[in-house]
C-alpha cells in the first residue's frame, strides 16, 4: 500500500526530563522519523492544553506531550497538574470529535533516549495511519469550534 | 521593527553532514524580521562568537537565534556573546540542530527542511523575548553534606578548611562508610582504618562542621542559595551529652546475637551497640526493633549498669530545620543482594561470600581478627575462587554496567589471602581486566606474578556443593571454552555495585536526576561532573556511578571547590524566568479576577494575595502577586490562570504561540 | 479449568506415557482437556536450524488453529513444543513484516490472542491447596527435579522467575509431599537431539546427571520434557557403557508423580513404558477408577 502522507507533528515537552531525554536520543545517534518539531517548556505544568487546541487549529496531525516521570518533576509536582487537567481535557477533547489517537502523552526521562525515538516512531506510523488531521478544520469551517 | 541576526552553525561536520548549513542561512536571511542569517564552522569558537558580537553591533540586531547543538550545551555562552555586544542576553535563544535533527535523522530535504523549521519558530519566538534582568538573592554560607562515607568526609573537611559551615548527616551511627569495612586498599595495600580514621576524628573536631549521625534528609524546599533542609535525627535513646563511650551498655545487653552489619553479617553485635570500635562518634544507640525493653518493656540492664545514667528510653526523633545553601549528595552505594544468583547458592552455601564480607574476613577488626577462615566451620580454605562480574556487565541480570571496583579488589583479595595462606591456591575467573589507574595494572600483574594466582578467563555458569565441597563449573574461554571444574573449600563473589538503599526516593525529595540504576545523574558526564542538573546540588562518590577511593576523593574535592565558590559570593544572580501577573492602568489595574487558582497550584508558596486599594484605603479589588524570590519558573500556574493575567517570562503566551503559529504555517 | 491441548508428535510417540498421566490426572485437578484440532508438526530441532522462515510458520499454524477454534490459552506439554511455540509467539508478536509473511504462507489469520502455557505453568494452576488437601504426603520420595534447558531458556521467550536456579518443579513436588533436594544439574544439558547422531556425547553428559542425582540419595530424577525423559531413560545402556558405571535411578514426569500421588493406577500412568524399572510410588495404593471422557481418547 503506498502511503505518501507525511504527518506534521508538534511536541510539547519539558526542559528537564523530555528535552534532555531528546538529547541523550542525539548524542546515542538514535535515528527517528523528520516529522517531529519539538518545542521546549519549562515544565509540562506550563503547558496550557489550549496550545494543543492551537495546534490542531493550525493543521497538526498529531501532538506529543511529555515530561517528567511521576515524582521525578523538577518542579515538585507539575508534570501531577498536568497529568490532572489531561484527564478534563481529553474528555473534552473526545466530546469534541477529535481522535485522542492523535495525541500521545507520556513521561520519558533524561536517561530515555531510546524511548523518545520510540514514541516519535510509533506516533508517526500511528498517524499516518490515521491520514491528515482534518476534524479540527472542519470543526472551525462549521462554526463548532 | 524586529532586527534578528540568525547564526546557523555547522559543529564541525556533525551537523553540516546532514543538513544544508547553507540552505537554512538562505532561507531564513529572507523570513520578515531577519536582517542578518549566515552560517559558520564553529559559532562556539572565539572567531564564531566575535562572529555574533560584531553582527550585533553592525546590524543593530534586536535579537539572535544561534542554530547549533542542544541549550543545555551551549545556551549561557551564547548569551555571554551577546551581553559583551550589549545586547540583553535573555534575546538570545538557540535552535538544537545537532542533538534534536543532524544527530538523529539521515541527510536529505526532510532534515533540512526540519531545520529551518526549528530555526524559524525560534525566530517568531525571539521577536517576542522582552529584555530580563538577573534576580539578586543572598547565600546562606552553610553546606549540607548527605552521606558520611569516605566522600562526605572529605567534601565536609574541604569545605570547613575553606572556613564555611558544613552540616554532615549520616543514617547510620557512625561516619566512616563503606571504606571503614574494607582490610586493606589496592594499589598500595595500606590499611584502610589507618588512613581513614584520623579524618573522621578530624570530622568530629572540626569547629565548622555539625556531625548528625542516625539521622536523615527528610525534605529538602527553596532554591540554590537559599535551601531549607529538614533533617530527622532518630531517637538514639541515648543522651550524648552525658554518655562517656564506656561501653559497659553494650557488655550488659543480654542480647548479643544480631547479625553486625559493620561485619556483614559474619559478626555479632548487642541490641545498644557503636557499630564498630573506632566509630565517630564513639557512642551507642539503641536498635529499638531488636531492644526486649522497646519489645516487651522489660529488661533495662544497659541503664542500670550506665555510670553515667545516660540511658534515655522515653527520647523521641527530633525534626531540625536548618537553612542550606548549598548541598553535596555522597550517599554512596551498596552491593545486589543475594537473592539475584541462586545459581551461585549465594544465601545458601555459607562459604560462598560477597567481597565485602571477605574484606571483614581478612581485616585485622574483624570477626576473624584478620585470619582467613571459612563461615561454616572455621577452618582455613586451601583453595579459594574469586568470581569477577558477579551481576556486573549481564544484560541478562538487567545490569549491563562495569561496577568498576572488582577487577582490583580481587587481585587484592587473591593477594592477600596469598599472603596469609602461603600453601593456598587462589583462582580468579574474570571476563576482562580493567585496571587503568596510576600503578593497578602493575598491581594485578604482581597478583599473577609474584602470588602465582591463577587467572581463567571465563564465566561460571554454576557453584554447588558435592561432599562438602563447592564445585565451580566455569569455562576458559582462553583454552576454547573448555570447561573447568575446581572443588574450593569457599568462593567469593565480586557482586555488583548499585545505587544505595532510598537512592531514588532521596533523588526525589532532592529534585535531582537519576539514570535507570538509580545513581544520581551529573549535569553533563564530561563538562560538569559533580553538578546535578539542580542549581547548588553537587555530586560525589559512588552514588553517582560506582567508583574506587581515590576517584571518589577526588570527586569529592572537586563538589567542595565548587560549593566554596558558590560561597565566596555575596549574593547570587538567578536566571529571571519566573512567573508575573499582569498590571495594567486604573480602574482595572489588572486582569487578574483574584480567583486563586494558582495560588493552589504552585509548589513553592510563591503566590500572595495583594489587595489594592484607594488612597483612602478602600478596598479596590484583591489580585495574586509572585514572590520573584521563591518563584522558580515552572509555569504551572500560567496553564491555570483562566483569565490569562499571569505569565511566564521567557516562555510567555505570546511567545509560545508565536513558535506553534510558526510551525504549522 | 477448560485449556486446549496441543500433544505434538512426542506425545503420541516416545512418551505416550507423558500423555497418558497428564490425561489421567487431569480430571482429578478440575482439568479438562480438549486437543486442538487439526494440528501439524511444531518443526522442533530440525526446522529452525534449517528455515527460518518455515520455523515460525508451523508453530504459527498451529497458534492459528487454537486461535479459529477459540481456545484463550493452550496447553503445550513438551518442552521442545513449548519453546517452539513461545518463540514464534514473540518473534510474531514484535515484527509486523514477518507476521504479514507467515500468515500468507500459512493462508490463515493470524493475531496472537492464544497464550502459550508450559506445563508447570499449569500444573501450579491446578494443584491448589484444595487439591492438596486430599493427598496429604502422598509421595514421601527424596527427588531431583531436572529443568534441562528449553522451559528456561531463553530468557526472553521464556519468563522463568529464575533461569539458572527455576524452582517451579520443586514446587510442585513439596505439595504433593515429596522432598526434592538441592542439587547442581538442574538446568545441566542432556544432549538433546544428539540422541541419534552422538550418543557418546549424551551418554557422558546424562552420566554427570544420573550421577549427581543418585550420590545425593535421590530415588527418583523428576522431568518434564520428552527428550530429557528420553535421554536420561531410553539410553541408560550408552550412559553406563560411557561411563562405566551402573545407575538404577528412574526418571518420572513430573505428571506421572503426581499420578501416583493421587494413588492412580501404573498402567493408567504408563509407569511399564519405561526403560528403566519406576521404584517409587505414591503413599495411597488405593486403585481409584476415575473415567473419564478424555481418558477413552487414550488407547
Amino acid at each position: 500500500m503506498e502511503n505518501n502522507f507525511e504527518p506534521k507533528i508538534v511536541a510539547f515537552v519539558c526542559n528537564w526530563c523530555t528535552y534532555a531525554g531528546a538529547d541523550l536520543t542525539g548524542t546515542s545517534r538514535i535515528k527517528y522519523a523528520t516529522n517531529v518539531r519539538i518545542i521546549r517548556f519549562p515544565c509540562t505544568g506550563r503547558i496550557d492544553y489550549n496550545l494543543l487546541l492551537k495546534a490542531f487549529a493550525q493543521g497538526a496531525d498529531g501532538v506529543i506531550v511529555s515530561g517528567c516521570h511521576p515524582n521525578d518533576c523538577h518542579y515538585t509536582s507539575g508534570n501531577f497538574h498536568a497529568r490532572r487537567r489531561w484527564i478534563v481535557f481529553k474528555q473534552m477533547m473526545e466530546y469534541m470529535g477529535i481522535d485522542m489517537r492523535r495525541v500521545k502523552f507520556s513521561w520519558v526521562s533524561a536517561a530515555e533516549g531510546a524511548k523518545w525515538a520510540d514514541i516519535v516512531n510509533t506516533t508517526v506510523n500511528e498517524i499516518r495511519e490515521l491520514g491528515p488531521s482534518q476534524e479540527y478544520l472542519e470543526m472551525s469551517r462549521q462554526g463548532v469550534a | 521593527m524586529s532586527r534578528i541576526g540568525v547564526f546557523i552553525c555547522h559543529c564541525g561536520e556533525n551537523i553540516s553532514a546532514t543538513v544544508d548549513c547553507e540552505k537554512v542561512a538562505k532561507t531564513l536571511a529572507s523570513m520578515p524580521g531577519v536582517a542578518h542569517s549566515v552560517d559558520y564552522k564553529y559559532m562556539c569558537s572565539d572567531p564564531g562568537q566575535s562572529l555574533i558580537r560584531s553582527a550585533i553591533k553592525e546590524k543593530k540586531l534586536t535579537g539572535v537565534v544561534v542554530a547549533a547543538c542542544s541549550p543545555r550545551m551551549h545556551e549561557p555562552t551564547f548569551r555571554k556573546a551577546c551581553a559583551e555586544a550589549r545586547l540583553n542576553p535573555f534575546l538570545c535563544e538557540m535552535a538544537n540542530l545537532r542533538e534534536h535533527c543532524s544527530w538523529v535523522h539521515a541527510k536529505g530535504d526532510a532534515t533540512t527542511d526540519k531545520a529551518i523549521d526549528l530555526v524559524s519558530m525560534l525566530v517568531e519566538k525571539v521577536k517576542r523575548n522582552k529584555p530580563l534582568f538577573p534576580i539578586k538573592v543572598p547565600v546562606t554560607k552553610t553546606a549540607l553534606v548527605i552521606g558520611g562515607g569516605i566522600a562526605g568526609i572529605q567534601a565536609a573537611l574541604d569545605i570547613a578548611n575553606a572556613g564555611q559551615k558544613v552540616v554532615l548527616v549520616e543514617r547510620e551511627p557512625s561516619i566512616g562508610g563503606h571504606m571503614s569495612q574494607l582490610s586493606e586498599t589496592f594499589p598500595t595495600l595500606d590499611c584502610s582504618q589507618c588512613i581513614l580514621t584520623p579524618r573522621m576524628v578530624e570530622v568530629a573536631q572540626n569547629p565548622n562542621i555539625t556531625l548528625y549521625t542516625y539521622a536523615e534528609v527528610e525534605s529538602l524546599s527553596g532554591f540554590i542559595g537559599n535551601f531549607t533542609a529538614r533533617i530527622r535525627k532518630k531517637a538514639k535513646s541515648v543522651d550524648e551529652k552525658l554518655c562517656t563511650g564506656c561501653g559497659e551498655c553494650a557488655t550488659a545487653c543480654p542480647i548479643k546475637k544480631i547479625p553486625s552489619e559493620f561485619n556483614t553479617g559474619l559478626g555479632m553485635r548487642g541490641a545498644i551497640y557503636v557499630p564498630f570500635p573506632q566509630a565517630v562518634p564513639n557512642k551507642p544507640v539503641i536498635d529499638r526493633s531488636r531492644c526486649t525493653y522497646f519489645k516487651s518493656g522489660k529488661c533495662k540492664f544497659c541503664a542500670s549498669k550506665c555510670p553515667a545514667q545516660a540511658i534515655r528510653f522515653d527520647q523521641q526523633d527530633e525534626i531540625i530545620e536548618i537553612p542550606i545553601g548549598s548541598v553535596v549528595v555522597t550517599t554512596g552505594f551498596n552491593i545486589k543482594e543475594t537473592s539475584f544468583f541462586p545459581e551461585y547458592g549465594y544465601g545458601k552455601y555459607k562459604d560462598v561470600v560477597t567481597g565485602l564480607q571477605f574484606e571483614r574476613l581478612l581485616s585485622a577488626s574483624g570477626p576473624t581478627l584478620g585470619e582467613v577462615k571459612r563461615p561454616s566451620d572455621g577452618t582455613v580454605p586451601k583453595k579459594i575462587v574469586f568470581v569477577a562480574c558477579t551481576g556486573s556487565r549481564d544484560p541478562a541480570k538487567g545490569i549491563e554496567y562495569c561496577s568498576k571496583i572488582c577487577c582490583m579488589y580481587t587481585a587484592k583479595h587473591a593477594m592477600l589471602y596469598k599472603h596469609k595462606v602461603h600453601d593456598g591456591d587462589a583462582y580468579v575467573f574474570y571476563m576482562d581486566i580493567r585496571a587503568a589507574g596510576k600503578g593497578y595494572d602493575e598491581f594485578f600483574r604482581r597478583a599473577i606474578e609474584e602470588d602465582h594466582v591463577n587467572y581463567i578467563r571465563g564465566r561460571i555458569s554454576r557453584i554447588y556443593e558435592r561432599n562438602g565441597k563447592l564445585i565451580v563449573r566455569g569455562a576458559d574461554t582462553l583454552l576454547g571454552a573448555q570447561q573447568v571444574e575446581i572443588e574450593a573449600d569457599m568462593v567469593v563473589l565480586a557482586t555488583a555495585a548499585v545505587a544505595n538503599d532510598g537512592a531514588e526516593s532521596l533523588a526525589q525529595k532532592l529534585h535531582v536526576s537519576y539514570d535507570a540504576h538509580h545513581f544520581f545523574a551529573e549535569a553533563h558526564p564530561k563538562l560538569r561532573p559533580v553538578e546535578t542538573n539542580t542549581a547548588g546540588i553537587f555530586l560525589a562518590g559512588a552514588c553517582q556511578s560506582p567508583k574506587d577511593i581515590p576517584e571518589t576523593v577526588s570527586q569529592a574535592s572537586a563538589a567542595a571547590s565548587k560549593v566554596i565558590g558558590l560561597f565566596s559570593n555575596a549574593e547570587l544572580t538567578r536566571e529571571p524566568i519566573i512567573a508575573v501577573v499582569n498590571r495594567t492602568a486604573p480602574p482595572l489595574f489588572s486582569t487578574c479576577v483574584g480567583c486563586f487558582m494558582c495560588q493552589s497550584a504552585c509548589p513553592y508558596h510563591a503566590i500572595e494575595q495583594e489587595e489594592i486599594k484607594t488612597r483612602e484605603g478602600k478596598l479596590i479589588k484583591m489580585v495574586a502577586k509572585v514572590n520573584p524570590g521563591l518563584c522558580q519558573g515552572c509555569g504551572t500556574c500560567v496553564a491555570f490562570c483562566r483569565s490569562k493575567s499571569i505569565d511566564l517570562q521567557g516562555y510567555s503566551n505570546e511567545q509560545v504561540y508565536a513558535e506553534v503559529m510558526e510551525l504549522l504555517s | 479449568m477448560k485449556i486446549g491441548l496441543y500433544p505434538g508428535c512426542s506425545l503420541e510417540g516416545s512418551s505416550r506415557e507423558y500423555a497418558e498421566s497428564l490425561r489421567a490426572i487431569a480430571p482429578h485437578l478440575g482439568l479438562e482437556l480438549e486437543e486442538i484440532e487439526g494440528w501439524n508438526c511444531c518443526g522442533a530441532s530440525s526446522a529452525h536450524q534449517l528455515d527460518h522462515t518455515l520455523s515460525l510458520a508451523l508453530p504459527a499454524r498451529i497458534l492459528a488453529q487454537a486461535e479459529k477454534q477459540k481456545f484463550p490459552e493452550l496447553l503445550v506439554p513438551c518442552a521442545a513444543c513449548y519453546n517452539r511455540l513461545a518463540s514464534t509467539k514473540k518473534d510474531l508478536a514484535n515484527d509486523a513484516s514477518t507476521r504479514d509473511k507467515v500468515t500468507d504462507l500459512i493462508n490463515m489469520p493470524y493475531t496472537g490472542v492464544t497464550s502459550v502455557q508450559n506445563i508447570l505453568e499449569v500444573l501450579n494452576l491446578v494443584l491448589t491447596p484444595d487439591v492438596q488437601k486430599k493427598i496429604p504426603a502422598a509421595f514421601p520420595h527424596k527427588v531431583v527435579c531436572y529443568y534441562g534447558c528449553l522451559l528456561v531458556r531463553p530468557a526472553s521467550v521464556v519468563h522463568a522467575e529464575k533461569m539458572e536456579d527455576p524452582m517451579q518443579m520443586d514446587d510442585l513436588m513439596k505439595r504433593i509431599g515429596a522432598t526434592p533436594l538441592d542439587w547442581g544439574m538442574k538446568t545441566e544439558c542432556c544432549g538433546a537431539s544428539l540422541s541419534i547422531t552422538r550418543t557418546d556425547i549424551v551418554g557422558k553428559l546424562c552420566g554427570n546427571i544420573l550421577e549427581d542425582a543418585t550420590m545425593r540419595g535421590a530415588e527418583a530424577i523428576i522431568v518434564a520434557c520428552p527428550m530429557c525423559h528420553s535421554n536420561l531413560d531410553m539410553r541408560r545402556k550408552e550412559i553406563e557403557r560411557v561411563t562405566g558405571k551402573k545407575f538404577s535411578i528412574p526418571i518420572v514426569y513430573i505428571t506421572q508423580a503426581i499420578g501416583m500421588a493421587l494413588g492412580l493406577d501404573a498402567k493408567s500412568l504408563g509407569l511399564h513404558r519405561h526403560f528403566v524399572e519406576v521404584s517409587v510410588h505414591g503413599k495411597n495404593k488405593v486403585q481409584q477408577n476415575v473415567s473419564s471422557p478424555s481418558m477413552a481418547a487414550v488407547s
